[in-house]
């Protein structure tokens, strides 16, 4: 009996899935007993041991009759923002405790054809509203480096669930940071790609000019397989490209992009990465940024350079307004995208009331947790009569500049930009229970990429000094749709340093 | 920006929620600092910048697509009751509501 822990990723899996060392259902066999034996009860909300066995008995067929793809019976999960067939569907919320969605989400729907096999539901913070996965209606999610730290969020216990070894890969989605900042918190590697080149189709909807699903795995080489699966034109988003600068927007690309760049970097020789100009914003090196951190993205920087790159000081002057404009900007997006849950058609509805009105907003009252109501009275303000142009629109203009800096900045100075993803390592759970807006700062670095919808990720660069050492992500920003060249330079960084192999408790 | 017990109550009509007045009083001192935070957008001068609605408008055509005005096969019996399957009130194929109109 193999255990997924004792794979070094997802090429060494299929390799001996493809020759018969091991079977896919054997396989997911020994992921649920270890998912259900994990010491965090609140990780996972829904398995379905029957459902994970047929999609394993179908890879094994697969392999059988030849068929196999670089997914073929890898055991990943769901972030519980994604609707599936089968398994209970609640982003984490009272709202919708046991909705079961008559269909799956085009990402959960590529993944299962790609061979994939799920081993059920991730917690998240409600609606993906949080940096912590404090806000899931179901309890907090244990950082498994320390299980009295938060794992991030909102994608919490989908990095959790890789950094713990009880998947190889897992969908999230990030709105303001949502993958990028719960992988550097887990030590794990995550990729937000290009807006609009993977469907929302089936996300439960939190602010749709920002929403994009992106996976979690132990290693960019890992991301490759699982990003190119997952992309692609979905005539069900409204919001989904067709193409990406004139090519079709389709699986491959990705992979294309990738192994086209590894290639490159090949043929460079002892330094492959020579004449990459890294930007390093000096707004993100500023005094909010712990000492620890700041010193791991150094050391990081140091290894590219190494490797060729040549640091570029650059500027993104408004980096600080991000937080603002995100902060108006998704809460208007959020109240309107949560008007449906009326207690109508789907969702909690209150056991008393006096009519329909009374109906509706006791419904949600109760549905929905303290931070989604917070949001929602943020947007519902922003969007209403006599401060739609003063907040919404303002910060609307302002999100075109903050993406004209970035514009800028890959027009003159660099290839592309890194930084911290976070200023600190993980928090202890409960911290900033009594200021809701503490957590909000700590997405300074990751709202921009999000608001000007580019491609961004967070690969693990180091530890901190606490008695349990707390991983610390390095974030590295492309240009749009050149998400393939970023993972093959995370990769080239990977064959370099070993943090990404690091596991909790053998450290 | 200070903030009255009116103003978020209207709030509150307006998101659909109910706050009991202990809720009312920490919404509004949560409201005024999340305002106070935002507020540091109105110090910036955009005259002349268009709203972006779009992360790649400027990048790309991100036009809305409108699909073929054709209709679309309908549910059958067997999909309408699991799509009916998650209400909280129903009776052959029809949610229920409290009576809207005596």
């Amino acid at each position: 009996m193999s255990a997924i822990h004792e794979f070094e990723g997802i090429q060494a899996l299929a390799d001996a899935l493809r020759q018969g060392r091991v079977s896919a259902a054997e396989l997911a066999g020994e992921a649920l007993r270890a998912a259900r034996a994990y010491g965090d009860p609140q990780l996972f909300l829904h398995i379905d041991e029957d459902l994970t066995l047929a999609q394993a008995r179908a890879a094994d067929a697969a392999i059988a009759a030849g068929r196999a793809g670089p997914l073929t019976g890898i055991p990943i999960a769901h972030k519980d923002l994604f609707v599936t067939r089968g398994w209970r569907s609640t982003a984490a919320s009272r709202m919708l405790d046991g909705y079961l969605s008559p269909f799956d989400a085009t990402v959960v729907a590529r993944l299962r054809e790609a061979g994939a096999v799920s081993l059920g539901k991730l917690s998240c913070d409600e609606f993906a509203m949080g940096s912590g996965n404090e806000n899931s209606a179901f309890g907090p999610v244990r950082n498994p480096w320390d299980p009295e730290r938060i794992p991030g969020g909102s994608s919490g216990g989908s990095a959790a669930a890789v950094a713990a070894r009880l998947v190889l890969g897992a969908t999230g989605t990030d709105t303001g940071g949502s993958v990028r900042q719960p992988a550097a918190l887990c030590g794990v590697s995550g990729i937000k790609p290009t807006y609009g080149t993977v469907s929302r189709y089936g996300i439960v909807a939190y602010a749709s000019s920002l929403d994009q699903a992106g996976p979690i795995a132990r290693s960019a080489r890992d991301l490759v397989p699982l990003l190119d699966a997952i992309s692609g034109f979905d005539p069900l988003d409204s919001t989904s490209l067709e193409t990406c600068d004139g090519r079709a927007n389709a699986p491959g690309r990705v992979l294309e992009d990738y192994e086209r760049a590894q290639a490159r970097f090949e043929a460079a020789g002892a330094r492959p990465l020579e004449g990459l100009r890294i930007g390093v914003p000096r707004e993100f090196l500023n005094e909010g940024l712990s000492a620890e951190v700041g010193a791991a993205v150094e050391a990081a920087l140091s290894v590219f350079e190494a490797l060729g790159a040549r640091r570029v000081d650059i500027s993104l002057p408004r980096t600080a307004l991000s937080i603002p404009a995100y902060y108006v900007i998704a809460p208007a997006e959020a109240s309107s995208n949560l008007s449906r849950y009326d207690g109508v058609r789907y969702g909690h509805r209150a056991a008393g009331y006096e009519d329909v009105a009374d109906m509706t907003s006791r419904s949600r009252t109760e549905g929905f947790g303290d931070e989604v109501r917070r949001r929602i009275l943020v947007g519902t303000y922003v969007l209403s009569h006599g401060y739609y142009d003063a907040y919404y629109l303002q910060a609307q203009r302002v999100r075109r500049m903050i993406a004209d800096d970035f514009r800028k900045a890959f027009a003159e100075d660099c290839d592309l930009i890194m930084g911290p993803v976070t200023p600190a390592v993980a928090r202890r759970i409960g911290d900033n229970r009594q200021d809701p807006i503490a957590d909000w700062l700590g997405d300074i670095y990751t709202l921009g990429v999000s608001l000007a919808g580019l491609p961004g990720m967070s690969i693990p660069c180091g530890f901190s000094g606490d008695a349990r050492p707390l991983p610390i992500g390095l974030q590295i920003i492309g240009n749009h749709f050149d998400e393939g060249r970023l993972l093959a330079l995370a990769d080239r960084y990977q064959q370099a340093t070993d943090w990404h192999q690091r596991t909790p408790g053998q450290q | 920006m200070a903030l009255t017990e009116q103003d978020i109550a209207r709030l509150a009509r307006l998101a659909g929620l109910r706050l009991d007045p202990s809720e009312q009083e920490r919404a509004r001192r949560e409201l005024e600092r999340i305002l106070g935070l935002i507020a540091q957008l109105q110090a910036v001068d955009t005259t002349g910048i268009e709203p972006m609605a779009h992360p790649l408008e400027g990048r790309q055509d991100v036009s809305l697509r409108l699909r073929d005005d054709r209709a679309a096969p309908a549910l059958t019996l067997e999909q309408r009751a699991a799509h009916m399957a998650n209400a909280p009130a129903q009776h052959e194929g029809l949610f229920l509501v409290p009576t809207v109109i005596e």
